[in-house]
């Protein structure tokens, strides 16, 4: 049974549309990330589940309960806000027992479990402290021993990360997730970080101007983006225009820049003649001498980025961007040939004429 | 002149790396401050000393007062009369009531300024500060108009059946007068104090549990403790020192303690006991005040730092 459902929720800031027609149904112990870029709702949706936002439209429902309209003092849901908004008059414990105090807990189970929600958040030591005298990310953890301390259904994350330097965020990212798989707590976070959402979450809600566009696993999203928007948002991506020459099965030749592709798809929809996109991620291509691969290029742009080599190599197929592990191997010099091979299975089908940049294909 | 009692002077700040500097170099903060410092002496210090030294000068109802001469005779007379008792009180109390109308008038004022809709809250703004545009004498003829036998209160009240209330030349004349005049002075810093509340605040108390009121009581009223504290400093001093409305809607018969100065300067003549009721005022607000703003530090300075 699902525990959070949200069925066809909307909302309307005048004549304009910041959410619409938004399901989703949640189960028990899931982690959920809401990812789009800014502007395209995720938010709103956030602050509408919380109550801080009337809906327009549509029913909210948590374990059976319609909260739609319930007043966000009566939904008893943990959150924690890109700014933090620890009370800045209160120690680190003080803010953590406010909502025990709200709840008219007694003093010794309040001790209790405000030392056990500190010490989930490994800030036993710093109770005493006022907000201003810790770190960003401690004062993260205290949001979020906040949240948690009053064991609420549902966990909301509003851009929680967003406010912390990369190293940081990193470690804080598989943190958080430690933290929600040990309390077991519902989560649906907001985030525009890809990475983020990639990293700690059981499904992504892909938004795009107010819509849901995609709903999957990360490595789903990831690996059959709905749409072109999603397949460069969501990691980066070579997109290729090309026309269908021949459609047979689950398999049709497309011709893109004067080569022919073979592309491995479900999609039954594929006529000869119909013009699609491809998209080929750049760690999906593999260099090889010149004349090996599938084609020929030249490196014209190479990056360092650490671990791996980001080339630009021109090709008859386009400029194609290609990432290759800095595995020993000499690397290849800005100017060289190179050949590039990848498998058939790593040619995505991304969009087609008929639903070109459209809502879920 | 115990407004001067607020206005405190900051030596100019020389840094450690400064002084490194060459000399002409150190010197520049001072050069810079050099205009306010003199304005501050020529305006307020000299005055102040001339005022100090005054107070001991003896009086002689003939001459004038002597220069040159020291006693303690006025002082004496003024902590010995009952008369300036009363006065010293009905200041305190005029000005403590002034402040806690200010308080629970402003503080809510400023709370609902800061929630209006962008061309609202400007034109309210306008409307709060307008009192500060018009001159108080013009604003105390106006309410002398207001609240006069046959003003517009007494007239309405007239017609509906109801009889006169003397209005003018009493203390609630002069408390009401105060409180129009001095409010900005607590909407201001209150307002201000509201700005820098992050608004995700209220909702995360109200996301905990917390009802409307009780985030008001224990997320907003804390926070903006401060604000009210300094603005009750100003609206204080300002009251304890206010000479035009109590001058001209106490009438002849209730003094406060800045037209009792005017008295003893103009009409008695008698400079040096004037003199010495002014350091008198100047003296007791000091300790008023100081020791607010001390109790107000000790309680919020750790949290809110």
């Amino acid at each position: 049974m699902s525990f959070l459902t949200l069925t066809n929720v909307s909302k309307f800031y005048g004549d304009t549309q910041a959410v619409s027609g938004f399901n989703l149904t949640v189960e028990k112990g899931e982690f959920i990330s809401l990812l789009g870029p800014s502007g395209c709702g995720k938010t709103t949706t956030l602050q509408m589940i919380a109550g801080f936002e009337a809906v327009s439209g549509g029913r909210i429902e948590l374990d059976g309960r319609d909260i739609t309209h319930a007043k966000p003092n009566t939904r008893g849901l943990g959150i924690v806000f890109q700014t933090y908004a620890l009370f800045p008059h209160m120690t680190v414990e003080q803010n953590v027992a406010f909502g025990l105090e709200m709840r008219k807990c007694g003093a010794a189970e309040k001790r209790d479990r405000v030392a056990q929600a500190l010490s989930l958040v490994h800030l036993e030591k710093h109770g005493a402290r006022y907000p201003r005298e810790l770190s960003g990310g401690q004062r993260q953890r205290v949001a979020l021993a906040r949240a948690l301390v009053i064991a609420p259904p549902v966990l909301l994350l509003d851009e929680p990360l967003s406010n912390l330097d990369a190293k940081l965020r990193e470690e804080m990212q598989f943190e958080l997730r430690d933290i929600q798989r040990k309390v077991g707590t519902t989560t649906i976070m907001v985030t525009h970080d890809q990475s983020e959402a990639m990293s700690i979450s059981d499904r992504v809600v892909v938004m795009e101007a107010g819509h849901i566009t995609q709903v999957g696993r990360p490595l789903n999203v990831y690996e059959h983006p709905a749409n072109r928007f999603i397949s460069t948002f969501v990691g980066k991506a070579n997109l290729l225009e090309g026309q269908v020459v021949g459609a047979a099965g689950e398999r049709a030749d497309i011709a893109v820049g004067g080569m022919m592709l073979s592309l491995e798809s479900t999609d039954t929809g594929l006529r000869g003649g119909g013009r699609v996109v491809l998209g080929l991620r750049p760690e999906k291509i593999r260099c090889t001498a010149p004349g090996q691969g599938r084609c020929n290029g030249e490196v014209v742009r190479r990056f360092f980025l650490g671990s791996q080599w980001m080339y630009e190599v021109e090709t008859p197929l386009g400029l194609l961007s290609v990432l290759s592990a800095n595995d020993g191997a000499e690397a290849l010099e800005q100017g060289a040939a190179v050949g590039l091979a990848w498998s058939d299975y790593s040619l995505r089908l991304v969009s087609t004429a008929r639903s070109d940049e459209g809502v879920a294909a | 002149m115990s407004a001067a009692g607020t206005t405190s002077v900051a030596p100019p700040v020389v840094s450690a790396a400064a002084s490194d500097k060459a000399p002409g170099q150190r010197s520049l903060p001072w050069l810079m401050s050099a205009p306010a410092i003199l304005l501050c002496t020529v305006m307020l210090l000299v005055p102040l000393v001339l005022t100090f030294v005054l107070s001991f000068n003896a009086y002689d109802a003939e001459t004038g007062p002597k220069a040159g001469t020291f006693t303690l005779e006025h002082y004496a007379a003024v902590l010995t009369d009952p008369y300036y008792y009363g006065i010293f009180w009905r200041t305190l109390w005029i000005s403590g009531l002034v402040t806690l109308i200010c308080i629970v008038v402003g503080a809510p004022e400023a709370w609902i300024l800061n929630r209006m809709r962008k061309p609202w809250r400007s034109i309210m703004l306008l409307v709060v500060l307008a009192p500060l545009m018009i001159s108080v004498v013009v604003r105390a003829f106006g309410w002398s108009m207001l609240l006069g036998p046959e003003g517009l209160i007494n007239g309405t009240l007239v017609a509906l059946g109801f009889a006169k209330v003397k209005l003018l030349y009493t203390e609630t004349a002069i408390v009401i007068a105060l409180v129009h005049v001095m409010l900005p002075f607590m909407v201001i810093p209150v307002w201000t104090s509201l700005q820098k509340l992050d608004g995700g605040v209220a909702n995360a108390a109200l996301s905990l549990g917390a009802s409307p009121v009780t985030v008001l009581r224990r997320i907003v009223l804390p926070q903006i403790m401060p604000g009210i504290l300094s603005g009750s400093l100003i609206v204080f001093g300002l009251s304890a020192s206010s000479f035009a409305i109590p001058g001209l809607l106490g009438g002849r018969r209730l003094k406060m303690m800045a037209t009792i100065i005017y008295d003893e300067y103009l009409h008695e003549l008698n400079w040096p006991l004037g003199a010495a009721i002014a350091l008198l005022l100047l003296v007791a607000n000091l300790v008023i005040m100081l020791g607010w703003n001390r109790m107000i530090e000790r309680r919020y300075k750790k949290a809110l730092g």
